[in-house]
């Protein structure tokens, strides 16, 4: 299995090169430090946000708040670097993320302790944080001058060239790797969401791993929210909104199966970055950019078709097999 | 699982809407006037409308998140022919014939790779709407037939309006189609246990393309509604439709996990959150901060049962120590 | 090593188990002998944690433990090997091993060296060559099983349960799993062996206890016992007491199976069943006898081979087409394909019929009510009303409303698949009888049984099968036990 899904994130990573290599051909002035810097700021933001939203898949669950947590997050750390502006960005940074744990932490409660279904109790909490930012700015936006320099400057600035969001997504990455193929924790997602009976006999607790899974998907968006929020310089009510479903598709074009125990942090990147290729390379194409979201929409369905397919289990090997007795 | 209509869930719903009903009534002197509250059906019907078959689908253990973007692609596809000047008979049969075709295929390719239909439809959500936008652009369609603006502007007999009657009537429909006929049996059997149903002989790949074609004819019908209601069709129409209508689905009680449910409750359900929109309205509360009750009624709605659930077996278990 | 005292397991109103008491030595392997139903899952459930005991102890090295969950059982050194494992398909084998319990290396990192290299040692103990870092969903049943037991003695386990290890297994891996046992033995563990086959009883049981109905039916050394005795102990009373044949007209032949194919399941099987006759199909479990059942009533495409009804050749690709054929299919697993439990009786029975009973396309409720009664009432279900929900029912009671069902349908031909797997005795005699009249009544009834006894009982002509395939067919008048269970076992 482990080949198979290497040879899945082969192949999008295959596909993701043909397009850039395309785009290029096409449009050589993509790969230039703006665009490029401009590809990389976009997975930053989604790709750490889809790594979030992973260990839930993983858990057979879904999370549809992370867009209503990442708008909340922006909305309320805009405000406070307004009354503060001395605060540096380490501490809007560490705010942000435990700020979006704790909402997270709100929704695995929902789902442990009041037997929501994951999502309905998402959906629930979606529109409700959705509704708190209205209550904290009282519908107005926060743009760029009212925010202090030190909110702005981290998520918009670049080291080395690069965009700081594509470092931060970076270090993500690899804390999510470590995470999910390393710590007992997160394998503990992995058999849980493989098998949830059995890991129980195992003495797995459903607790534990739920916690974990919905309080690092709220830190994501978390995280995403004060990013966003200073790499546009703006926050509003409705920052995101609608982008739950663009995160989930990309855990599934990234091989990411929403039935549970299978997805990597890798396909999660990748599924991440093949969204962040087309979203940003069509404008270069001089194609109509209104058709990214029908390019997207037809890459998901061949991405489920894809596994689908490959998952199809033809029955029992009963029968004595060629060769053998 | 039950189908004789109206159990618990019903009941505490309708005592919700009593009470939103005097609550608003007594907050402010506009709300409890009929020409006032029929009007604020506008609001929701178009909605209320698609939740009909979204409930026939999650009963059915299956759901469908396109169905915004399946507005979208019939609202566009009228606003196109509209253009070329056709008459209205053909852009009403082109509004529905879109919407169901998107459907169809919905539900085609739910059957063919035998994936749960969440992740399918996120992937015709971005494809309907990526079709529509591409097509419409920074566009609006505006340059509809004479005569257009009757579904979702005209008044039967100077009181009841168009959209609101033909609500009614899918309402009453669905209601009959689900309780009371063989296939309303059907429906509730692959929802409670698709493989007993299929063991038994009914063909339930014929039934989940036929509920999905339903939602996409009445998403069809619904932008038929709306166009007609806005008189123009622009890239942002209905967005965060898709939602709204699977939340008032669950508020009224039809299981995620299929099997239950009942269209009375999802009507309820449908007026106590087009009620308690428009009672807020008047009293001037935005529609973002309703968005925080809608919420907590739908957390409420499944938590409390549960945790009271919970609450009993315990004091059970104790008075069984003593 | 281990003590059990006076176990007794209630669930709601059924007592499956009653003042059970038993030991299992160190170095020793303990036979727990019964047939389907007597008890034997429960205590196995019991011992590891899985359900807790209604009253009664279990005591290992003397000491006595109340197990809360599975880990409890696992740390006092109870380990299972289930005859189905449930594993976790999606990560490697190494990990399955010691799922919940990784070794850890610096700074709480999974060790993944030792992990593997861990894995390779306890495989290798039990000679099994399956490497650490292949995905669980690749292996065959019988590698399923050396994992579980891999896992077992991973966790130090000291006394094993081995639930039917054999059930699935070719000759040659049942050769191997004896060895395995016998190497156990050896190093002093001790082992509860689960098992339908005497003869592999009396080769590695040293000691033995009979359950039935839930109640301690006999125990001693295999040595001082013969298998009549064994037989006499599970059956406790006359086979032909319990297992009544009806005797009843056998007329012309309804259906016959020619050649029928499936790519990995069944191959080149053939059959023919007349009226009022009962064919029985003999197998072990996984012999693909209910795979065949479900290719024959459309529910898994076939490669080739004919079915002929009533002379009439027919073309059978969904239940629909079986149903219009006049086929009806009793399945194996009642709760999960048989009926909905959260629907009524009455729902139940009525919805293979919902077309016939319709006025236009509305639910003629007099007519379900008529139909209802009439077919509730052939196989009398026992409730308090048709109303009742039938997950309120018992499994006896259950599996009529499923025969039931299929009966409202007016079939020529019923498939009965393990009619009577996991319902109590007295349960198990009204549905033999139920048996009885459809063949009375002119059905051609093909029956699915492991169960030796009921097979041999009620037939009238006996299909063996092992591995996909047709390995012997008997008449009446040639049953015996021994050669059946040859042939099941694939030693012909």
């Amino acid at each position: 299995m482990r080949r198979i899904l290497q040879e899945r994130e082969a192949i999008l990573a295959f596909v993701i090169a043909l397009i850039l290599l395309g785009v290029t051909l096409r449009a050589p002035d993509y790969l230039d430090g703006s665009s490029l810097g401009n590809l990389l700021s976009t997975w930053g933001l989604l790709a750490i946000l889809v790594m979030g939203q992973l260990g839930v898949l993983l858990t057979r669950g879904i999370d549809l708040s992370q867009a209503s947590v990442l708008a909340f997050s922006g909305m309320f750390l805009a405000q406070l670097s307004q009354v503060m502006p001395e605060l540096p960005a380490l501490v809007f940074v560490i705010l942000a993320i435990g700020m979006g744990a704790v909402l997270g932490i709100l929704n695995a409660s929902l789902i442990t302790f009041a037997g929501i279904p994951p999502i309905i109790a998402t959906l629930g909490t979606m529109t409700i944080i959705r509704g708190m930012i209205y209550v904290l700015s009282g519908g107005a936006w926060i743009s760029s001058h009212e925010m202090s320099e030190a909110f702005k400057a981290f998520p918009a600035g670049a080291n080395l060239g690069i965009p700081n969001l594509f470092w931060v997504a970076t270090v993500a990455f690899i804390l999510f790797w470590l995470l999910y193929n390393h710590r007992p924790a997160g394998r503990d997602v992995y058999a849980y969401g493989s098998n949830p009976d059995a890991a129980r006999n195992a003495g797995i607790s459903r607790l534990k791993v739920e916690f974990l899974v919905y309080s690092l998907s709220g830190a994501a968006a978390g995280l995403c929210g004060y990013l966003w929020a200073g790499r546009f310089a703006i926050a509003y009510t409705q920052a995101a909104e609608g982008r739950e479903f663009a995160i989930i598709a990309a855990c599934v074009i990234g091989g990411v199966s929403i039935t549970g125990g299978r997805g990597t942090v890798l396909g999660a990147g990748l599924g991440a970055l093949f969204i962040a290729v087309v979203e940003t390379s069509l404008p270069f194409l001089r194609i109509n950019p209104f058709l990214q979201l029908a390019v997207i929409g037809a890459v998901i369905l061949i991405a489920v078709a894809a596994n689908a397919l490959t998952e199809r289990r033809p029955g029992r090997q009963i029968l004595p097999r060629e060769g053998q007795s | 699982m039950k189908s004789g209509a109206f159990g618990a869930w019903e009941v505490a719903l309708l005592i919700l809407l009593a009470a939103v009903i005097v609550l608003m009534s007594s907050l402010s002197p506009y709300f409890l006037d009929l020409y006032n509250l029929i009007d604020s059906t506008f609001s929701f019907a178009e909605k209320a409308l698609i939740a009909l078959p979204m409930a026939l689908l999650i009963i059915a253990r299956e759901i469908d998140v396109s169905v915004a973007s399946i507005v979208a692609l019939s609202a566009v596809v009228m606003g196109v022919v509209a253009e070329s000047g056709a008459g209205l008979p053909i852009l009403v049969l082109v509004g529905l014939f879109t919407g169901t075709l998107a459907g169809v295929l919905n539900g085609v390719i739910v059957s063919a790779l035998g994936v749960h239909s969440i992740v399918v439809t996120i992937g015709t959500l971005s494809l309907y709407r990526g079709i529509a936008v591409s097509i419409v652009g920074d566009d609006a369609y505006t340059s509809f037939p004479d005569g257009w603006s009757w579904f979702g502007q005209h008044y039967l007999w100077g009181y009841i309006p168009a959209e609101l009657l033909i609500y009614i009537v899918a309402t009453v429909i669905f209601g009959i189609y689900l309780h009371t006929t063989i296939y309303g049996r059907r429906i509730y059997a692959i929802g409670t246990n698709p493989d007993v149903a299929r063991y038994t002989g009914i063909n339930v790949t014929r039934y989940r393309i036929w509920l999905f074609a339903l939602s996409g004819l009445l998403s069809g019908l619904a932008a038929i509604l709306l166009t007609s209601r806005l008189g123009s069709v622009r890239l942002n129409i209905a967005t965060g439709w898709e939602l709204q209508v699977i939340t008032m689905v669950v508020l009224g009680g039809v299981g995620i996990a299929g099997g239950t449910g009942t269209i009375i409750g999802v009507t309820l359900a449908v007026f106590l959150i087009g009620f308690l929109t428009f009672g807020l309205s008047l009293i001037n509360v935005p529609g973002l901060v309703l968005n925080i009750y809608i919420g907590l009624m739908l957390i409420g709605a499944i938590a409390i049962p549960h945790l009271m659930g919970r609450l009993r077996q315990k004091m059970t278990a104790s008075r069984k120590d003593a | 090593m281990l003590d059990v005292e006076r176990l007794s397991k209630r669930f709601g109103g059924i007592q499956a188990l009653k003042d059970v008491s038993f030991h299992a030595r160190s170095g020793r392997v303990l036979g727990l002998i019964g047939e389907n139903g007597a008890g034997k899952s429960t205590i196995v459930k019991c011992l590891t944690g899985i359900h807790s005991p209604t009253s009664g102890s279990i005591k290992v090295n003397n000491t006595p433990h109340q197990f809360v969950g599975p880990q409890d059982a696992s740390a006092a050194g109870i380990s299972a090997i289930q005859q189905e494992p449930s594993m976790f398909d999606d990560i490697t084998v190494a990990e399955n091993i010691f799922v919940g319990r990784l070794p850890k290396g610096q700074a709480g990192r999974v060790d993944w060296t030792a992990t593997r290299s861990s894995a390779q040692s306890v495989l290798e103990q039990i000679g099994s060559d399956i490497a650490p870092s292949t995905m669980m969903k690749h292996l065959s049943v019988a590698e399923r099983h050396m994992v579980s037991l891999a896992q077992a003695l991973s966790t130090d386990a000291q006394l094993i349960i081995f639930d039917e290890p054999t059930a699935a297994l070719s000759q040659a891996e049942i050769h191997h799993l004896y060895g395995i046992i016998d190497d156990l033995k050896a190093a002093g563990k001790a082992i509860i062996f689960i098992s339908h086959k005497f003869d592999e009883i009396f080769r590695i049981c040293d000691d033995y206890v009979v359950l039935r109905d839930g109640e301690l039916a006999g125990s001693g050394l295999i040595s001082e016992v013969s298998k009549d005795d064994l037989i006499a102990q599970m059956v406790g009373r006359e086979l032909s007491e319990i297992y009544p044949k009806v005797e009843a007209q056998i007329g012309e032949e309804v259906l016959r199976v020619d050649r029928f194919t499936h790519p990995s399941e069944f191959a080149d099987i053939g059959f023919a069943v007349r009226r009022g006759e009962i064919l029985g199909f003999y197998g072990l479990v996984g012999a693909g006898r209910t795979e065949l059942m479900e290719g024959i009533f459309g529910l898994k495409p076939v490669t080739d081979g004919t079915v002929t009804i009533k002379g009439q050749p027919i073309k059978i690709t969904s239940t629909q087409d079986a149903m219009r054929a006049g086929l009806a299919y009793v399945p194996e697993d009642r709760q999960r394909h048989g009926a909905i439990l959260p629907f009524s009786i009455r729902r139940n029975i009525s919805l293979p019929k919902l077309q016939d009973l319709a006025r236009g396309i509305f639910v003629n409720r007099p007519a379900e009510s008529r139909l209802v009664d009439t077919f509730a009432d052939r196989v009398s279900i026992r409730a308090s009303s048709w109303r009742q929900k039938v997950s309120e029912l018992s499994g006896g009671n259950q599996q009529k409303v499923v025969i039931g069902k299929w009966l409202a349908t007016n079939p020529d031909i019923i498939i009965l698949d393990e009619p009577t797997k996991g319902i109590d005795v007295g349960s198990k005699a009204a549905v033999h009888q139920a048996i009885g009249d459809l063949v009375k009544a002119g059905l051609a009834v093909v029956l699915v049984s492991s169960e030796l006894e009921e097979a041999l009982g009620i037939s009238d002509r006996l299909m063996v099968m092992a591995r996909g395939r047709v390995v012997a067919e008997y008449d009446r008048a040639d049953f015996s036990s021994e050669t059946v269970v040859a042939a099941a076992a694939g030693g012909i």
